[in-house]
């Protein structure tokens, strides 16, 4: 099969994934950075007058942080730090999933027909393990 | 902000030796943060598996465009790792953790046995009958800077390999570490990889298998942003200089870094098997 499309498919290939890979890192640095620089500006000051060395400093009689879509939508409208250090976070999780599917459609159009069944088959699973993550608790 | 910075250049660490020898960081990530910062395991965990996908993509992004990474075996491979993952999520709930830790131990030393004795082995693979590596076109080449040559080598060991990542896929989800432990091996020592593909190609594969199981970790709030995001920015730092570093230096020197790595990750393991 490799031999039909040659060395110079996967080439592209090569190059168009780690654009993906390369996107999903600047932006996600990009949004968590925002997100810590806004945090210091609203946290900064108890974290100094606690000597700021330690991580339960912040934790302390704070609201915790968003781990569902509602709250990080709430969190990110308030222009909440944590909130875009979160948003930074999924995008950075969400990358090698977008890489997959990005595959995906490469393989297609190279008519690679067995790895757009493979690389199909994983971006089935990993979709299905974010929903039974939600659901699981 | 003390805090901040030094999880920070702790894990600039973390990013150089995961990305070269092609674990995740959180070898170096979860006792950092539970020794030294005395942070519950659970919220280290969720940190590591932030690491682990940092580590991966940063990295994965360079070695893919110098072409260290063979993107067909990976993705191949993908298929066992994800399906390993979302069974160990379902396992959970009905596995002893502390016999798995004792398990995976044993595994990993049988795997530094291997690296072991495969130490001074360069030689890579130039003639396969294995019927999936070749209908798939899994042989690739990739230029040794080190060398200063063109590698070309032949996969084999297919099913084995398979088989090694769906137990990787699995322990990762049940323990929340070792995806990059286990798929090395897989490659090196099963599947004839050179030692410098493997690491790339583990590189390449661990972002996904923690994704898989990322999702899980997020809804349970075991990722907190404030540890997650210095860790992730310290880490992508560090994945940048570390990829920079493989291509140049010596296939031995990579397997010897693996090897005490391994040896490490192993100690952490009967650790955390024995104490609990």
């Amino acid at each position: 099969m490799s031999e039909g499309h040659g060395e110079a498919a996967t080439r592209r290939m090569e190059i168009v994934i780690s654009y993906v890979l390369r996107i999903g890192v600047v932006v996600s640095v990009g949004i968590i950075a925002a997100g810590l620089i806004v945090f210091f500006v609203h946290h900064g000051h108890d974290a100094a007058l606690a000597g700021g060395t330690s991580y339960h400093t912040f934790t302390k009689g704070s609201w915790g942080f968003p781990h569902t879509l509602g709250e990080l939508v709430h969190a990110l409208a308030r222009g909440s730090g944590r909130g875009y250090m979160v948003l930074g976070v999924l995008i950075l999780i969400l990358t090698p999933v977008l890489r997959v599917a990005v595959s995906v459609v490469a393989f297609f159009i190279a008519r690679d027909r067995a790895m757009v069944v493979i690389t199909l088959f994983v971006l089935c699973c990993l979709v299905g393990s974010f929903f039974l993550g939600g659901g699981a608790s | 902000m003390v805090f901040v910075l030094s999880l920070c250049a702790i894990s600039v660490l973390a990013g150089a030796v995961g990305s070269v020898v092609g674990l995740g960081g959180g070898v170096v990530i979860v006792p950092v943060l539970t020794i030294l910062y005395h942070l519950d395991i659970r919220l280290a965990i969720g940190a590591s598996i932030v690491s682990v996908i940092a580590t991966s993509s940063g990295a994965a992004a360079v070695y893919v465009r110098d072409r260290m990474t063979n993107i067909r075996t990976g993705m191949f491979l993908e298929i066992a790792t994800t399906v390993g993952a979302i069974t160990g999520a379902f396992l959970t709930t009905v596995t002893p953790v502390r016999v798995l830790f004792l398990v995976f131990a044993g595994v990993l030393a049988a795997s530094a046995v291997g690296t072991f004795r495969k130490r001074n082995d360069a030689d890579v693979l130039l003639d396969s009958h294995d019927r999936i590596a070749l209908a798939l076109g899994l042989d690739g080449s990739y230029f040794d800077d080190a060398e200063g040559r063109e590698v070309r080598y032949k996969v084999t060991g297919t099913r084995l390999g398979l088989s090694m990542m769906y137990a990787a896929g699995l322990v990762s989800a049940l323990l929340g570490i070792g995806s990059g432990a286990l798929k090395v091996p897989a490659m090196d020592l099963a599947m004839h990889l050179p030692m410098k593909v493997s690491s790339a190609t583990s590189n390449f594969m661990i972002g996904v298998t923690a994704a898989a199981s990322a999702g899980v970790y997020f809804a349970r709030g075991q990722i907190d942003p404030v540890i997650a995001a210095p860790v992730a920015i310290g880490v992508l730092a560090g994945s940048m200089v570390g990829s920079r570093v493989l291509a140049r230096v010596h296939p031995s020197t990579v397997r010897w870094l693996f090897l005490a790595l391994l040896v490490v990750i192993c100690a952490e393991m009967v650790q955390r098997g024995v104490l609990g």
